[in-house]
């Protein structure tokens, strides 16, 4: 549990002993003490909630009961089919992908995929991808485009996996092909950071028609961590970093890197994996539609204008 | 040019600081006129020292006075009104400018390579560490849409720490912009050929450069996804003792070629001419001042 959200817990914590206490039918008094108690608890969560800092958002972004690309696809999608394998190296487990039905529609989905459980995490190398990953991803996108079907991709990552290994096996190269394909990908592609969007290990999986985020996600250009490196040569400044990047969902809407930001319920989609659901579900499903119906010439046109609008110069007389 | 004065001899005030160099990587001492001749490849260890872009141009093209620049007015704005412990993006942007002559870490344009027009673009590492920010992606992308709409190969040469941290997710973004149009060059089958020169790092590695149709890696050069500063501050290890030179990196299969500085025009000329559409008029000013239109 994060630190802000304590008091918020005691709280709840408190309610639900006094709903125990009274039992089915509690007295008008202590009905009317529930129901005080409960304006208090929407009123700090919202409270709470309103001014969040940056540093409390990348918590909750990567907060460990956060639903991950596999719970907004079970939520989104009516079936699921998981693929496997990049069928050169190996298959990542931290990177699902696979054949899906949105709104009735034939969809590829990918995403990033963090574990919860420690064990799981080891397993999924906390969403950090490997080279196979990407490509398992990029085999999923040559289908997609063979096969005219739209793609959904999810943004959880810290960041590529960054280890000797994963140089040997060409990172780099696998991140700038997939950039490289789905620019220019002959099918719509929906991009939706849903916790942590972290630096080309996200952007491997991030360049489409639309980006949405999760109210409660950041996505930057490295993780607080590794910029905090860079800048401060410690990672121990990650909070100042994650303040000065401007990393927030609010904040890159009005920077116009994003589209939309999709609200989450009160309190964080990890309160509520349905209703964070739903909620995404209701921004995905129009947008969709409005995207299949454009000409696929057109479409991939303005997905080129839109990512080479991207970027803030000035000119002055040259030196 | 800053890289210039690295040398000088420590404990030896009397001898000139202009007449020696010190090699970067193994400490050797070498006489700085001869040091040039070799093209500033140190005679001990093969490094081949860092270039700033006046030097890898004029190593490169026929005539350095035929380069007719692009863009050369476009410099950083400052989006997020970023500033570090050691000062603001703004100052540390003019600090680089007056370092380097330059207003942005990369210089581009038009210029003969062996006879043939090629559109030419050089990092300069001199400049904020040839990070690449919202600037820097524009004149790439600028480069391979001239490229595109003349028909001309291009050239990259990289030396780029990454994506510019300053710049936030602006910064992170141009990678996307700069590969999308790589891509959209390679669509039309013109050859793209990066040169990776040390260091190449993290998000200029990550985008551009891994797409081109031929990837050159230049002796010695450190060539990698994470520098050693992210690895050590996120996994909490120490990096990999590795080198990750260019030689590494082209047994992993991920270079087309290592070629040595004597050998890198001569080299990008062939490979140019196997690759490019026939080429019919000799470049002259007139070419390049029509490209730049």
């Amino acid at each position: 549990m994060l630190e802000f959200e304590r008091d918020l817990d005691e709280l709840r914590e408190h309610i639900a002993e006094l709903e125990r206490d009274a039992g089915p039918d509690p007295s008008s008094q202590v009905a009317r003490e529930l129901a005080v108690l409960q304006l208090e608890l929407e009123a700090r969560t919202a409270d709470i909630f309103a001014n969040l800092t940056p540093w409390q958002r990348v918590q909750l972004a990567r907060h460990p009961q956060r639903p991950h690309t596999q719970d907004y696809i079970d939520r989104l999608c009516s079936d699921f089919t998981e693929l496997h394998g990049d069928r050169r190296y190996a298959d990542d487990p931290s990177v699902v992908a696979g054949l899906a039905t949105f709104e009735g529609r034939s969809v590829i989905v990918v995403g990033h995929q963090k574990g919860r459980s420690t064990a799981e995490n080891v397993e999924r190398n906390f969403g950090m991808a490997h080279p196979e990953g990407y490509r398992k991803a990029l085999r999923l996108f040559d289908m997609a485009e063979r096969f005219g079907r739209p793609v959904l991709t999810f943004l959880d990552t810290p960041g590529a996996s960054p280890t000797l290994d994963d140089e040997k096996r060409g990172q780099s190269w696998a991140i700038a092909e997939n950039m490289a394909r789905l620019a220019r990908l002959r099918v719509p592609v929906i991009v939706t950071v849903i916790g942590e969007g972290g630096s080309g290990g996200a952007l491997a999986l991030g360049v489409g028609d639309r980006v949405l985020m999760l109210e409660h996600t950041i996505y930057s250009v490295a993780s607080p961590e590794a910029a905090a490196a860079i800048i401060w040569r410690s990672s121990d400044h990650a909070e100042e970093a994650a303040a000065a990047l401007g990393l927030t969902a609010p904040d890159l809407l009005r920077a116009g890197l994003i589209d939309r930001v999709v609200p989450e319920p009160e309190g964080g989609a990890h309160r509520d994996f349905d209703t964070a659901a739903a909620n995404l579900h209701a921004e995905l499903a129009p947008m969709l539609q409005e995207l299949c119906a454009q000409d696929i010439d057109d479409l991939v046109n303005a997905r080129y204008a839109k990512f080479r609008a991207m970027g803030e110069h000035q000119h002055i007389a040259a030196v | 040019m800053a890289v210039r004065r690295r040398g000088g001899v420590q404990g030896y005030p009397d001898v000139p600081v202009d007449l020696w160099v010190t090699c970067r990587k193994c400490g050797g001492m070498h006489y700085r006129p001869e040091f040039e001749a070799a093209l500033r490849v140190c005679p001990s260890c093969n490094y081949h020292d860092r270039l700033d872009a006046a030097e890898r141009i004029a190593l490169l093209l026929d005539d350095p006075e035929c380069f007719q620049e692009f863009d050369a007015d476009i410099t950083a704005a400052d989006p997020l009104q970023f500033s570090r412990p050691s000062g603001s993006y703004v100052d540390r942007v003019a600090k680089a400018r007056a370092l380097t002559s330059r207003n942005e870490a990369i210089v581009c344009g038009v210029g003969p390579l062996q006879g043939r027009p090629v559109a030419l673009g050089v990092m300069e590492f001199g400049f904020i560490a040839g990070s690449m920010g919202s600037a820097t992606g524009e004149k790439i992308t600028r480069l391979f849409e001239r490229a595109l709409h003349h028909r001309l190969p291009v050239v990259t040469v990289t030396a780029s720490g990454g994506a510019r941290q300053d710049e936030g997710l602006f910064a992170l973004m141009q990678m996307a912009r700069t590969t999308a149009a790589a891509a959209r060059l390679g669509e039309a089958n013109l050859p793209h050929i990066c040169v990776m020169a040390d260091p190449t790092l993290a998000g200029v590695t990550a985008s551009f450069a891994s797409v081109a149709d031929i990837i050159v890696g230049e002796p010695g050069a450190t060539i990698r996804f994470a520098g050693s500063r992210v690895v050590q501050g996120t996994l909490r290890r120490r990096a990999p003792v590795e080198d990750h030179t260019a030689e590494w990196v082209l047994r992993q299969g991920l270079l087309d070629l290592v070629v040595p500085r004597r050998e890198l025009r001569e080299t990008l000329s062939r490979v140019i001419g196997h690759l490019a559409p026939a080429q019919t008029a000799a470049p002259t000013p007139n070419t390049a001042a029509a490209v730049r239109a």
